[in-house]
């Protein structure tokens, strides 16, 4: 065959002279290195919806920041004489049942929610975690306990329980957080609980104890990593979770309620005078729409991207 | 060769019941005593359910025990606290059988060799602690450049030699090495094996070495310790135990195991003791010797009454009613 | 050059995966051939390619991940099976060719009974009616030397131990006398004296049914023990083939011969170093151009990185691909080894 001969024709004696090999070849890593979330978000990167979510999100956080100041106008101060507008050039978004600027009032609606959103995750989460980690490391009988009390809390319906506290202590923020967060907590704490039972058991914990860590140490150094991406993707669904609680709380009037702004009121406030002037409730339950699905889509993209089961 | 006959480890009726709910009691470790000298490798070998693992681990003091004693360098590992124990996590360290699971995916090939250094605080300054943990990537054989990688981008064997490296970090003169090469395969394991008796010969450490090959234990140690179900059947050097196997189950054990040598395998295949049935369950035993359901040679007597182990000249020991009755 | 008619022939197969980070060439030209009543051994180290070779011979490569590609032939019986409808395959799968996994309790349904199990496969293929599929497994239980054949019929594979799900595994594949079973690691996870009983059993049946068998191990006293042929595989392809004796003895290729030194020997002294082979198979994302064990071999020669060396064949079946076989390489002393020559 010409190959064939092409081939031997190339052949020399120098390429027959033994060299072998040395052990830096030997051990060579071609791949460069990348760390677990490096991959995570390089997967994240290919999924375009949640790219796009991502965006969305990051649009909203800045309007809901600046949003307010961007057209100047006092949210709160009554200009009776121009309620009820619908959208131009000087109000955006038109005016609400007491001449005042919608599209502000929306964003700090939107920024009021968010935070309420951020502030019951968060409180979520810490109790969670700490709860949680208690029950896996003490085990045994404390951890029956801790469980019942769990059940217990789980057993009660919620919207009873947040009525009860929003009567008990007012329809004001503070009231907000604890009724949102009250039994928001124990699902976390069940899967801290899970996930630590099943980390204590790893081989690795088992060798840092045999080189002597201590407790804190395992539990910051070892646990804590090893959580941390089904942490955030806890907090990726309670976020949206919360937000629309908060509204649906704020329209039915048992959550926040007027002078305090926020998504739910609006709606509320808009639902009112739904028939003759609609923009008025269009547009605050657009953004909450959109909010709510780009946390939920950007969401499902972080379970795909943090999964560890999908690393090929 | 001269070796000091400095017991290092003594084990002394070491028993570790596990409760399994209903009453019953899985005997993992049940009355096991041998000792470990300076300097020697001890292999413990043994199939599934035997509790060698879990023997490892007990001596260690990741599990607590039963019933017994546990004794390094004189102290009860199990009694042991405060400035001690932390001496003796330095003295004594372990080596895991999973290379996937006994490294932390989150962390980094340096920082996992450093966690030592760290706990312990050996390294003075951070440039020393960087020379040392590069200095142990040499001592296993792998490059200074894998230091900032992750683990999930190395080999079996290459991350079992990070978890060698790991328990080098604080200078131990005592291992226990629980099945380190059973997940690797074969060249690579020959790999870790040399590495193993290498790293022995230059820091005269001390192995227990627990696997289920007999034929690498027997490569690796001078002495072997035969489990069955949780009870020691035969403990003798490495030589004796392939020329001159007492105990029934060792004798089926040694002919079991495949030579890979066609001629040799096949012509032997023949004479094989085949063990009938299968190994019985750990979980509340009979009394008597636990091998009588396997045993070719099991009379009333095993059923009743367990062996104990007796020596039967310079350093054999073997638990069998057998034995005992031929040598008289 | 045999006239037995050689009962799977593999060509070419080229099979490679499709991940995050580009193609993995799994697989990378493997030819092969399987007598019928005959056990070939596929040896080689984790990431060699010989499951993956298996499990083409099986139609398990899933797409469209998993990719067999153009210009691969396997011929069961002269018909490339590559190119069988679904109604091929279905009779073939499970019929004339069968698998048994590592993992008996991850390839066992959980959630039936064993029996149960046996008679989906008699009834599929051999269209037996009920009453006639159930005896027939009880038979197939007592072939397989499980006691009371008649009361473990109903039970679960959690039910049973280790060595006895491997069995039931056996049972499964041989029910319908299967020309080809194809077993992948199949004592890998078990204890050594379970490991003789299953190597007699499948024996046994290789003998009553003049049965083929791949047999994907590492263990060489596995290979040692039941294979006729043995074909040892490095990177994605057969480095070395023939009779068993003539691999074991003769070894003609660097790679086999570091890996029969690497293996400890009961009969031979305790702690002599073990020849062992340095360093860690290459990507294959990225395979060498040449010799992929160019990089660990202590006769590397540059022709070595940079060309694929071809088979030379020694006789009798026995072939290795090596350049130290080019007439224009030094000679080197691959020693022979114990046994007759």
């Amino acid at each position: 065959m010409q190959t064939e001969k092409n081939a031997a024709a190339a052949l020399s004696a120098e390429d027959f002279k033994v060299v072998g090999f040395t052990q830096e070849e030997a051990n060579r890593i071609e791949r460069p290195t990348i760390s677990y979330w490096q991959d995570a978000w390089r997967r994240l990167k290919k999924n375009p919806i949640a790219m796009a979510s991502l965006a969305v999100l990051a649009v909203l956080i800045v309007l809901a920041v600046i949003g307010p100041v961007i057209r100047g106008y006092d949210y709160v101060t009554m200009n009776v004489p121009e309620k009820n507008q619908g959208a131009s050039a000087q109000y955006w978004w038109g005016t609400d049942a007491l001449g005042r600027d919608l599209f502000s009032r929306v964003w700090v609606g939107a920024r009021v929610s968010i935070l309420v959103a951020l502030v019951a995750t968060v409180l979520k989460l810490v109790i969670g975690v700490l709860y949680g980690a208690a029950m896996a490391h003490f085990g045994g009988w404390v951890d029956d306990i801790m469980m019942r009390i769990i059940e217990v809390l789980n057993s009660l319906p919620h919207l009873l329980l947040t009525i009860l506290v929003m009567m008990i202590l007012g329809n004001n923020m503070f009231a907000l957080l604890v009724a949102l967060s009250m039994t928001a907590w124990c699902a976390t704490a069940r899967q801290v609980r899970g996930m630590i039972k099943q980390l204590k058991e790893s081989e690795y914990v088992y060798a840092a104890e045999v080189l002597g860590a201590s407790p804190m140490r395992i539990i910051l150094k070892h646990y804590v990593p090893n959580m941390l991406g089904i942490l955030i993707l806890n907090a990726s669904t309670a976020i949206p979770g919360f937000i629309f609680t908060e509204a649906g709380l704020s329209f039915l009037g048992i959550g926040l309620t007027a002078p305090d702004i926020s998504l739910g009121v609006l709606i509320s406030q808009g639902q009112a005078t739904m028939d003759f002037y609609p923009s008025q409730l269009f547009f605050p339950c657009a953004v909450l729409c959109v909010i709510v699905m780009a946390f939920n889509l950007l969401g499902d993209g972080l379970r795909d991207a943090l999964d560890p089961r999908l690393r090929q | 060769m001269s070796r000091e006959k400095e017991v290092l480890l003594s084990v002394k009726h070491l028993k570790k019941y596990f409760n399994v709910g209903r009453g019953s009691v899985l005997k993992a470790v049940d009355d096991v005593s041998f000792d470990i000298y300076k300097g020697e490798t001890l292999g413990m070998v043994g199939e599934s359910g035997c509790g060698k693992t879990t023997c490892g681990r007990v001596c260690i003091g990741l599990y607590g025990k039963t019933d017994g004693q546990v004794l390094y360098r004189g102290k009860d590992v199990h009694a042991i606290t405060g400035k001690d124990r932390h001496a003796f996590k330095k003295d004594v360290q372990m080596v895991f059988q999973d290379p996937y699971g006994s490294l932390d995916p989150r962390m980094t090939v340096a920082e996992i060799i450093a966690e030592g250094l760290d706990i312990h605080h050996i390294a003075k300054t951070t440039h020393d602690r960087q020379e040392r943990i590069y200095e142990l990537l040499e001592l296993v054989g792998l490059n200074r450049e894998h230091a900032n990688r992750f683990v999930h981008e190395f080999s079996g064997g290459q991350r079992q030699r990070i978890g060698i490296a790991r328990a080098l970090a604080v200078d131990p003169e005592f291992l226990v090495l629980d099945e380190p090469i059973s997940a690797l395969d074969v060249s690579i394991q020959a790999q870790v094996v040399n590495l193993l008796i290498d790293l022995q010969n230059r820091m005269g450490l001390t192995y227990l070495f627990v696997a289920h090959d007999l034929s690498m234990v027997k490569h690796i140690s001078d002495r072997v310790a035969v489990l069955y179900l949780g009870s020691l059947v035969e403990l003798t050097t490495s030589e004796e135990l392939y020329s001159h196997p007492m105990h029934p189950y060792t004798q089926a054990l040694l002919s079991a195991i495949p030579i890979p040598d066609p001629d040799v395998e096949q012509a032997r295949d023949e004479g094989k003791i085949r063990l009938e049935g299968q190994v019985p369950s750990p979980i509340d035993p009979p009394p008597g010797c636990k091998f009588q359901g396997r045993c070719r040679y099991a009379t009333e007597r095993c059923r009743q009454e367990a062996p104990a182990l007796r020596e039967y000249g310079s350093g054999h020991f073997a638990a069998c009613h057998r034995c005992a009755e031929e040598q008289g | 050059m045999n006239d037995v008619k050689n009962i799977l022939e593999v060509k070419h197969l080229r099979v490679s995966f499709h991940t995050y980070a580009g193609e993995v060439k799994a697989v990378r030209d493997v030819s092969f051939s399987l007598q019928p009543g005959s056990a070939l051994a596929i040896v080689g180290e984790s990431g060699c390619g010989k499951s993956v070779t298996a499990k083409s011979v099986m139609g398990l490569v899933k797409k469209p991940q998993g990719e067999v590609k153009e210009g691969s032939e396997i011929l069961y019986n002269g018909e490339n099976i590559l190119q069988y409808t679904p109604k091929q395959w279905q009779h073939y799968k499970g019929g004339e060719c069968a698998i048994i996994f590592q993992d008996a309790l991850a390839a066992l349904n959980p959630t039936m009974r064993v029996g149960k199990q046996i008679m989906e496969n008699l009834m599929g293929h051999k269209h037996m009616g009920r009453a006639e599929a159930q005896k027939e497994a009880v038979e197939m239980l007592r072939l397989v030397g499980i006691p009371e054949p008649e009361k473990r019929v109903r039970q679960y594979p959690h039910q049973f131990s280790g060595g006895m799900r491997q069995r039931v595994m056996i049972a499964i594949a041989f029910a319908c006398d299967p020309k080809i079973l194809i077993c992948d690691e199949p004592t890998t996870a078990l204890d050594v004296t379970i490991q003789g009983q299953i190597l007699d059993i499948i024996k046994r049946l290789m003998k009553k049914n003049n049965t083929s068998v791949i047999m994907i191990t590492h263990d060489l006293g596995v290979v040692a023990n039941i294979a006729q042929e043995i074909a040892v595989m490095y990177s994605g392809i057969i480095v070395e083939r023939g009779a068993c004796r003539d691999v074991f003895y003769r070894p003609r290729h660097p790679y086999t011969w570091a890996l029969l030194q690497s293996v400890p020997r009961l009969d031979l002294e305790n702690k002599q170093v073990l020849a062992s082979i340095p360093g860690t198979p290459p990507d294959l994302l990225n395979p060498p151009v040449g010799c992929p064990f160019s990089t660990r071999c202590q006769y590397c020669m540059p022709v070595c990185k940079n060309r694929m060396p071809e088979n030379t064949d020694f006789g009798g079946g026995h072939s290795a691909a090596c350049w130290l076989h080019h007439p224009m390489a030094p000679k080197v002393d691959m020693p022979d080894r114990k046994g007759d020559v």
